[in-house]
């Protein structure tokens, strides 16, 4: 495969992973979680290469993720001690985050962590870091553990479809019917985070919650069942993806930077002109709803 | 009288500084339908919320059939308050009723085809076969609250707890829900509903339970269901107008 | 260590920081109240492009030209959400998370162009967007004192009519206060806070600079004026302390600092606030069972 099909393959695989678990937060109006999150993983990945002392996949992908389900406890946390939800998270990421800068600041030097390449991402270079696979060969580790990450996501929002969307519309009936709202809270959390780490190397955390967020919310305005809002908020990441890569490769600039504002062209197109719930389309026909009822 | 299908046992709760429920003690009889009845900020929600175990119990205990909550989860019905959810979600009618049969599915197993049609036997029997597949933010207040009302009659509990189940409906859909509610209560289920309207508390309950952040009253309606418990309860903030109908006017703060 | 205090720079960034940490604090309780808590995070974000177009137009890194194009982009930034939110089914925390990103993503992709300029001045661009109060020179100072001090007065002249507007709009309607007038204005000067403070502490921090002040002043009063003024006193100590610390090495960030000062002030008045802090609502908890239980032994001894 060339250079430029890896690249998409990889990026491909963020607006997937992104845009199914991305669904969930929308839902959840909790979207900004993914901000938070994708912040708070930077301490993770700091501390797990102060701990083993070298940029390794796993070690990082742990940090991450134990980061990720720390920055949701502790939002939770205030939150049950009656702060403003929205104020916890800013309290608690903008805390972690602070004390991720602050370590590399101090102890790391200017080793291979660097925040604004952390923020910002860079995509191209993963074709350049490959693993050896039986039958497949040479493939870049980016896009492996993406793929890896990509299907783990698919197989749990599958497999428990039933309860993300119970907990998701009534947590109050799901937890009287004994489904375990909180534990699939931090369940979503953790698969959030991992998403971003896995994410975090190709395209940077702004990135992340561009694809996170945006192709979600998108989706949120074509549809009115959950299935398809599932499936069109992974195409929409795709399509960003491709898109942004195209944009970038035309006036030349930043990849990761292209994805995000593709995903907003995206948005903005499906605002507008969505035929369910687009602006023009309720200005044509604005009563109709209002009718029916 | 039978043995009771609900104890509560010196329950009390706490909102934040408040202690919005104390000692609330009140054993409920099977095949009865109570009505709770009280002022705003009296804790009724809460105390539903409290027994269901959706919000911490300070002291005291609810037992239901002689056992604690956990053990008989599966034969009680919780129908939440219209407002608690987001009805822009994406979903339609007939999705919402199936999830009252989640409990039983359980894990890793997706509604089948009997489920579908419990669901949709539900749906026709409050009137709304023909909204089935309506996305659910296209439902009328009314509408919404039937498939709240359905979603509760498919998990075909014991126990029914509903919180203002009639707060914002049309006419129409008022009495479907009574009906139903009747219909349960015949046959041999225990109903508790939250409700605000005084002016239907004769015709729709045969017991009342009278709150002010503890039981003042409890019993029979035509027992307990009086102008002085009523102006016990709501502090003397009601004045009626006219002596024999029951008639709530305006509240005067005097 | 005092040599660097000493040092009239250091005393420079010292006083703007400070200044910026009681207007931050101040506007922060206005947010407080209107639950807007991660709008902040969202304009900061949303500046980005503004900051990247203003240094491409004027082809070099003026401060007061970069905090007009940063007010312009976030303001639009602003427009958006309120746009997306009341047209469209989506919630307001999903529009906030987008425009965020959205933004970000494109100041990434002008940033990249600005770069490939010859002669563009890069580093200071940076430092600027990243949060390098040590990098201020003396007419960045300037133009951020008066900036801060002009949204201080903002907040104190209209004092009455900000506390009617966010505590109880629809009386304020009836007295005359024009609601779209207020909102403009608020936004105008939650704004400027937040673009005169990117220079200091970054476009990531700056929510913190406003969520943290306020949220901890809350522990301790229930009067509006109280908790703005201490909540402008937390973060002024805040942003001299923060400075202070990272001017004692050389390359420390002051941001982070600042933040993780704050987030020390936020986590004493969580413990021990007079007001909901924890220490005391534990103690209100373990009253209120003892009541709940005697109230229980004094029933059940009256009715057997």
């Amino acid at each position: 495969m060339t250079y430029t099909a890896w690249i998409i393959l990889t990026a491909a695989l963020v607006g997937m992973a992104c845009g199914l678990v991305g669904v969930f937060l929308v839902l959840r109006k909790t979207a900004m979680m993914a901000d938070a999150i994708s912040h708070t993983v930077l301490l993770g990945i700091v501390v797990a290469y102060l701990v083993t002392r070298e940029v390794s996949g796993p070690a990082m992908l742990v940090g991450g993720i134990a980061a990720g389900l720390l920055t949701a406890f502790f939002v939770q946390w205030l939150h049950s001690l009656n702060v403003q939800h929205d104020a916890s998270m800013g309290v608690v990421f903008t805390t972690l985050f602070a004390i991720g800068v602050i370590l590399i600041a101090t102890s790391v030097g200017n080793v291979h962590l660097d925040v604004q390449h952390a923020l910002m991402g860079d995509i191209t270079f993963i074709p350049f870091q490959t693993v050896t696979l039986p039958i497949v060969g040479d493939i870049p580790e980016a896009t492996v553990i993406l793929l890896l990450v990509f299907l783990v996501v698919l197989f749990f929002i599958v497999a428990f479809y039933k309860e993300w969307k119970i907990t998701t519309f009534d947590p109050a009936l799901a937890a009287s019917l004994g489904i375990p709202v909180l534990f699939m809270h931090y369940f979503l959390m953790g698969l959030v985070s991992v998403t971003t780490v896995a994410s975090f190397d190709a395209v940077g955390a702004i990135m992340v919650v561009a694809m996170l967020i945006t192709p979600a919310a998108s989706a949120y305005l074509w549809t009115d069942k959950l299935a398809v809002m599932l499936v069109l908020s992974g195409l929409f990441g795709v399509v960003a993806a491709i898109a942004g890569y195209v944009i970038a490769f035309w006036i030349d600039t930043s990849i990761s930077g292209s994805m995000a504002f593709a995903t907003g062209i995206l948005f903005m197109l499906s605002f507008l002109f969505s035929p369910k719930h687009g602006l023009i389309m309720k200005y044509i026909r604005p009563s109709k709803i209002a009718h029916s009822t | 009288m039978s043995e009771p299908v609900i104890q509560v046992d010196h329950l009390s709760a706490f909102y934040q500084k408040n202690t919005v429920l104390y000692d609330v003690t009140f054993d409920v009889a099977p095949g009865s339908l109570t009505g709770i009845i009280g002022p705003n900020g009296a804790g009724k929600s809460t105390l539903i919320k409290t027994m269901l175990h959706l919000h911490p119990i300070l002291t005291g205990n609810v037992s239901f059939f002689g056992q604690p909550f956990h053990k008989v989860k599966k034969r009680i019905g919780y129908v939440p308050q219209r407002g608690s959810v987001d009805w822009d979600f994406p979903t339609d009618a007939l999705d919402v009723v199936t999830m009252g049969l989640y409990g039983k599915i359980g894990w890793l197993k997706r509604p089948s085809k009997t489920h579908r049609a419990q669901a949709m036997s539900a749906l026709e029997k409050m009137g709304m076969k023909d909204y089935a597949n309506r996305q659910i933010s296209q439902l009328s207040g009314g509408q919404q609250q039937r498939v709240f009302l359905a979603r509760a009659l498919v998990q075909e509990a014991d126990i029914y707890f509903m919180d203002e189940p009639l707060a914002g409906v049309d006419a129409g859909t008022e009495r479907a829900i009574m009906e139903i509610l009747k219909e349960l209560k015949s046959a041999g289920k225990t109903v508790m509903v939250v409700h605000h309207d005084l002016q239907t508390v004769e015709h729709y309950f045969d017991h009342v339970l009278l709150l002010n952040r503890t039981v003042l009253h409890y019993g029979k309606t035509e027992e307990t269901f009086t102008k002085e418990n009523i102006a016990d309860a709501y502090g003397g903030n009601m004045r009626w107008m006219g002596g024999e109908q029951k008639d709530v006017g305006h509240s005067i703060k005097q | 260590m005092w040599d660097t205090l000493l040092n009239s720079n250091t005393q420079w960034v010292l006083l703007s920081t400070t200044i910026l940490g009681v207007a931050a604090g101040i506007i922060g309780c206005l947010a407080y109240w209107k639950r807007q808590n991660l709008m902040s995070d969202a304009l900061s974000h949303a500046a980005l492009p503004g900051v990247v177009i203003a240094f491409l137009l004027i082809g070099e890194k003026n401060l007061f030209f970069l905090v007009i194009g940063a007010a312009i982009s976030a303001f639009v930034g602003a427009l958006l959400i309120q746009w997306i939110t009341t047209t469209s089914r989506i919630s307001e925390d999903s529009a906030m998370g987008m425009i965020l990103a959205v933004f970000y993503g494109l100041g990434i992709m002008l940033l990249t162009i600005a770069n490939r300029i010859p002669g563009g001045d890069q580093s200071g661009l940076d430092s600027f967007i990243y949060g390098q109060a040590a990098a201020m020179v003396t007419s960045d100072v300037l133009t951020m004192l008066t900036l801060a001090l002009l949204v201080i007065l903002v907040v104190f002249f209209g004092f009455k009519e900000w506390k009617l507007f966010l505590f109880d709009r629809q009386f304020a309607k009836g007295i005359g206060l024009s609601i779209n007038g207020m909102n403009t204005l608020y936004t105008v000067i939650l704004v400027t806070t937040i673009v005169i403070g990117i220079q200091a502490v970054g476009v990531i921090l700056m929510a913190a600079m406003l969520i943290m002040p306020a949220v901890s002043a809350r522990y301790w009063t229930r009067s509006f004026l109280t908790m703005i003024l201490l909540s402008a006193s937390f973060g002024g100590v805040s942003g001299a302390v923060g400075t202070w610390i990272s001017a004692m090495g050389s390359g420390l960030p002051t941001g982070p600092f600042i933040v993780v000062t704050a987030a020390g002030m936020f986590v004493v008045s969580l413990i021990l606030g007079k007001e909901k802090g924890l220490l005391v609502t534990y103690i209100q908890f373990r009253m209120h069972r003892k009541k709940a239980k005697t109230r229980v032994r004094v029933r059940t001894g009256g009715v057997t």
